[in-house]
């Protein structure tokens, strides 16, 4: 019989909504993994994350301030929970989160609280403006991109770009304009949310398909699942997808993983044209909602990622099944208001 | 033509291109005529083996056949054979 490992893994990304964060998906993972007995903590920022609510998936929730409060205070946070509720990983799941995380991890070693992320370095050179510079580095076709942060610049796009064009937010959304105004609505709507600058990109036509990968540190690629979402909701968001055999794809995510030392879970958003040419739209720097599909197909990455964060070893994994497929769907979670009661009052559930 | 290595039909007549994740559907003459290729079987050869099968007009049979494998060409479902 295995001893499996016992340990206090924190989450982050609760909010499995039609716009789903990583959260229950990656504790799904661990939760089935046989090497790991996970007591689950959820970081929760909303008090109707559904993940909340999830007492057979999470044994319990602490409410957090956005990472926009600042450092000090959101690691305070933390750490109070921490002495509470020793917690022996975090895994954050949201891409505004990781710019703490990683600047903390100092903070967070002190503390005997383990990560597995990439550096800040890592983190940033793969910024959705700094895309160009990325494609040159690591020679892989990347779509025209530029950020812009007014109204003014708006009216220059038509020397650089045709439309349409994508107007994407720093972290999260995007949409597709056919002329300067719709760029003007999109802009303010974009900015709006999520802050300047705005990304402009050319819209490259073609099949969107996605990688799932976990990058050791050293260049390897321990695991690697590329993915083509087969139902999209309104919000572009995958409602279900299919696993497949692209070697061209996978080679890319290896040379890429290889060169750029990537440390952590991350996807690639590639578009796949007609001619066969393959363009980089995005790098998500961590898991993504969609990683359960992994584990259906027999790459465990949540459980890879916290083996690999507790430093034990973890054998690359090639094998996957081609054809399997996820089906996202809604369901009714029944609640009390009691709970509602404590996760407001108590910032704790 | 030959059908790609990276397509799956399966005894339903279900297609799976395990490279784009597309599938389709085939009827029964679909299916023959992707088991045929996959003997391989020329355009030519597949052409005469479906006019003596069906008693259906050779203008029809042939019209529908090329409507076939033009789809499957604009599917990127094959790969040409030069020795054809």
């Amino acid at each position: 019989m295995i001893n499996k490992l016992k340990l206090t893994i924190a989450v982050s990304g609760l909010n499995n909504t039609d716009n789903p964060g990583p959260g229950i998906p990656v504790i799904r993972g661990i939760r089935d993994s046989e090497l790991i007995d996970a007591r689950i903590i959820g970081l929760s920022y909303e008090n109707l994350e559904p993940g909340i609510y999830m007492s057979d998936l999470v044994d319990c929730t602490y409410m957090l301030p956005y990472p926009s409060v600042g450092m000090e205070a959101y690691m305070e946070r933390i750490l109070e929970i921490h002495h509470e509720d020793h917690i022996d990983l975090i895994i954050p799941n949201l891409d505004a989160e990781l710019h703490t995380f990683i600047k903390a991890e100092n903070i967070l070693k002190e503390h005997n609280i383990k990560t597995y992320l990439p550096s800040l370095k890592q983190l940033e050179e793969r910024n959705k403006g700094n895309l160009d510079t990325y494609g040159q580095k690591y020679d892989i076709k990347v779509p025209k991109n530029l950020s812009i942060t007014s109204h003014n610049e708006i009216g220059q796009l038509d020397n650089n770009f045709t439309y349409p064009v994508l107007v994407k937010g720093k972290f999260y959304d995007a949409y597709m304009a056919y002329n300067p105004q719709e760029v003007m609505v999109a802009f303010n709507k974009v900015s709006a949310k999520w802050g300047l600058p705005v990304i402009i990109q050319q819209f490259v036509q073609g099949t969107e398909v996605n990688v799932i990968a976990l990058g050791d540190g050293e260049g390897n690629t321990v695991a690697a699942v590329p993915m083509r979402k087969q139902y999209i909701t309104d919000k572009g968001k995958a409602w279900s997808g299919v696993t497949l055999n692209d070697p061209e794809l996978m080679e890319i995510t290896h040379r890429l993983i290889k060169q750029s030392k990537w440390k952590g879970g991350m996807e690639l958003e590639m578009i796949r044209t007609k001619n066969g040419d393959y363009y980089l739209i995005e790098i998500n720097p961590r898991i993504p909602a969609w990683v359960y599909l992994s584990v259906g197909a027999g790459q465990n990455i949540p459980e890879a990622l916290t083996l690999l964060a507790m430093g034990k070893e973890v054998k690359t994994m090639t094998e996957y099944e081609v054809g399997k497929m996820f089906i996202r769907y809604s369901f009714d979670l029944i609640g009390n208001l009691a709970d509602f009661e404590k996760i407001n009052m108590l910032r704790k559930l | 033509m030959k059908i790609k290595n990276n397509i799956s039909v399966s005894e339903s007549g279900f297609v799976f291109d395990a490279k784009t994740g597309e599938s389709y559907s085939l009827n029964p003459s679909g299916k023959e005529i992707i088991r045929l290729l996959n003997l391989g079987k020329t355009q030519e050869e597949i052409k005469e083996y479906m006019l003596a099968r069906y008693d259906v007009p050779d203008l029809i049979v042939i019209r529908h056949l090329d409507d076939f494998f033009q789809m499957l060409s604009y599917f990127n479902l094959t790969v040409e054979c030069h020795d054809q």
